[in-house]
């Protein structure tokens, strides 16, 4: 029975050791921030499951003052020189990418089949986790196809580890803690909150009003909250349903599906949804951590005003 | 009816509008919209924590960089460009639609995790956009370097979010669904992803046509920047020369 537990010690390991390399580091400046940091992360994954819930909240309220404190060290220079990539890259050639293929065709390969397997009468992996446990497995897989190819040394995963989570920042742990503050936010009643905001306050006389009101709302929302999942609920308790269904007599199908669609072009501009645009700008060390939602935001929207002439047309038909 | 859980909200976008550290703004806004809703201190930070643990899914991405590294260390992006230089037709807009609608395809079957920022587009697509446009226009600066990249993750993005509504076992056609049901009417999943294929249509058409006009534009900067950098580069020269006389 291989379940998400195992994946998390994975990441545990990871992180610890990426804590360690970043604490005997002496060449480097505040090398105790970072490995108090990537310290606490180690332990969530590690003992997460176990630990009292305010020793986790306190790690996580101290992974928050650690950066706020005193910036995180950047990341080291690359343990080889262009020259050397060069070199390695023409002697490898096409090889190189099969490591780096291997991640998706595993996941592929996991995704089809893992679901099917069954050990003793038991799933061997739960349906819920199949995704991803396969990609996890996939990972592993790569890292010992490129081992096997490379020999690059024993240390290297980890020091390559920390040098691209170093690179990243504390920017890795920020898609986690939204959803967690989404969590926290569904508890104290922030949903019903901003439902009697709008029923208060927004006049949706007619059908049209309704339809742009919904589309916006969710994008607006779904801005504030980092997610879509998060909005879809009050904007359809508040406006979708009572509205746009019962008083206008709109298709529920085409107001539900197109209303998440129209949430999604607010996850394309927001800091909230940190997985989707502050990581890769950090991932692809971008100068400005909005850089990637800039591009974005032309795309959102025109898709936000399509989305909004789409229900239009045709949930009322 | 109660407001005050409002409050959390304020602090979110008061704390991105003051550029403060998202970490602390997000763990502040938690700590006051508990308080706020009545309870203690002591139970938000606990709450804080479980929902901080219930989701470590998030960050399993993460355990793709070491094998990353490794790559990048052998000359994996390197490779790329050179893969990439080779390829007579290939343009930075047209190799981030082919990606783009690879994405948008995979995600419409369900395999939202074939793609991803961490595992394709920091060693591969990345690169090869950037490698497309330096064999095609000449050498482009930094900062147009850093406008592909940011164009690279962008296509990873308008790709898997208007693609994978159209699978039907996707979490939010089931939330839909969940949430639809939960108000007493029922409807099909397969009805729901029918409905996602016209956004689905217009996000390829909008973020391809933005493509199309992103190549245009580069190839205007870079020749702009290629006209530029060699009399500025004298120029540098030459008031260096003069401070020193």
């Amino acid at each position: 029975m291989i379940s998400l537990e195992v994946v998390y010690v994975l990441m545990g390991l990871m992180t610890a050791g990426v804590a360690v390399v970043d604490l005997l580091d002496r060449t480097r400046p505040r090398r105790y921030s970072n490995a108090l940091f990537w310290g606490c992360y180690a332990v969530t994954f590690l003992a997460g499951s176990r630990l009292p819930p305010v020793v986790t909240g306190t790690l996580v309220i101290v992974m928050a003052l650690v950066p706020s404190v005193r910036k995180l060290a950047p990341a080291p220079p690359e343990a080889a020189t262009p020259a050397e990539r060069e070199a390695s890259a023409a002697r490898w050639g096409n090889w190189l990418f099969i490591p780096a293929l291997t991640i998706p065709a595993v996941t592929l390969l996991g995704t089809l089949t893992l679901g099917h397997i069954r050990v003793g009468g038991r799933p061997l992996v739960e349906a819920r986790e199949v995704t991803l446990v396969s990609l996890a497995l996939a990972i592993v897989c790569a890292l010992v196809v490129a081992m096997a190819m490379l020999r690059p040394g024993r240390a290297a995963p980890v020091t390559e580890a920390r040098r691209l989570l170093d690179a990243v920042g504390w920017a890795a742990v920020l898609p986690q803690l939204l959803a967690a503050l989404g969590a926290v936010f569904a508890l104290a009643g922030v949903g019903q909150a901003v439902t009697t905001v709008v029923e208060r306050w927004i006049p949706l006389d007619t059908p049209f009003a309704a339809v742009a009101a919904f589309t916006v709302g969710m994008a607006i929302f779904t801005m504030i909250m980092g997610n879509a999942f998060a909005a879809f609920p009050v904007m359809t308790a508040g406006i979708g349903l009572p509205l746009i269904v019962h008083r206008f007599g709109g298709d529920v199908v085409i107001m539900a599906a197109v209303g998440m669609l129209s949430g999604f072009c607010g996850t394309l501009m927001t800091p909230m949804a940190a997985n989707f645009n502050i990581v890769p700008a950090a991932l692809l060390e971008l100068p400005n951590e909005n850089d990637v939602i800039k591009v974005q935001i032309p795309t959102g929207l025109l898709l936000l005003v399509t989305n909004t002439a789409i229900m239009y047309l045709f949930v009322y038909r | 009816m109660d407001l005050l859980p409002l409050i959390g909200i304020a602090v979110v976008v008061a704390g991105f509008a003051l550029r403060l550290n998202p970490l602390l703004v997000v763990v502040v806004a938690a700590l006051v919209t508990g308080v706020a809703a009545g309870h203690s201190l002591g139970d938000v930070v606990g709450a804080l924590g479980t929902a901080f643990v219930d989701s470590r899914s998030v960050a399993i991405v993460w355990l793709a960089l070491p094998v990353i590294g490794l790559l990048e260390r052998a000359g994996l992006k390197e490779r790329a460009r050179t893969v990439i230089s080779g390829i007579r037709v290939a343009t930075t807009g047209r190799l981030l639609l082919v990606y783009m609608a690879l994405r948008q395809i995979t995600a419409a079957l369900g395999l939202t995790s074939l793609g991803g920022h961490a595992q394709m587009v920091r060693p591969l697509v990345a690169p090869m956009a950037e490698a497309a446009a330096e064999s095609r226009w000449g050498e482009p600066s930094m900062r147009t370097r850093f406008r592909i990249r940011a164009h690279a993750a962008a296509v990873d993005n308008v790709g898997v979010f208007f693609g994978e509504d159209i699978f039907i076992a996707i979490g939010s056609i089931l939330l839909i669904r969940g949430f639809l049901e939960q108000n007493g009417i029922l409807v099909t999943p397969t009805s729901l992803a029918l409905w996602a294929i016209p956004t689905a249509v217009a996000a390829f058409v909008i973020h391809g046509a933005r493509l199309f006009l992103l190549d245009r534009s580069l190839r205007a900067t870079i020749a702009r920047e290629r006209a530029a950098a060699p009399a500025e580069g004298d120029g540098a020269l030459v008031t260096a020369e003069a401070e020193r006389a």
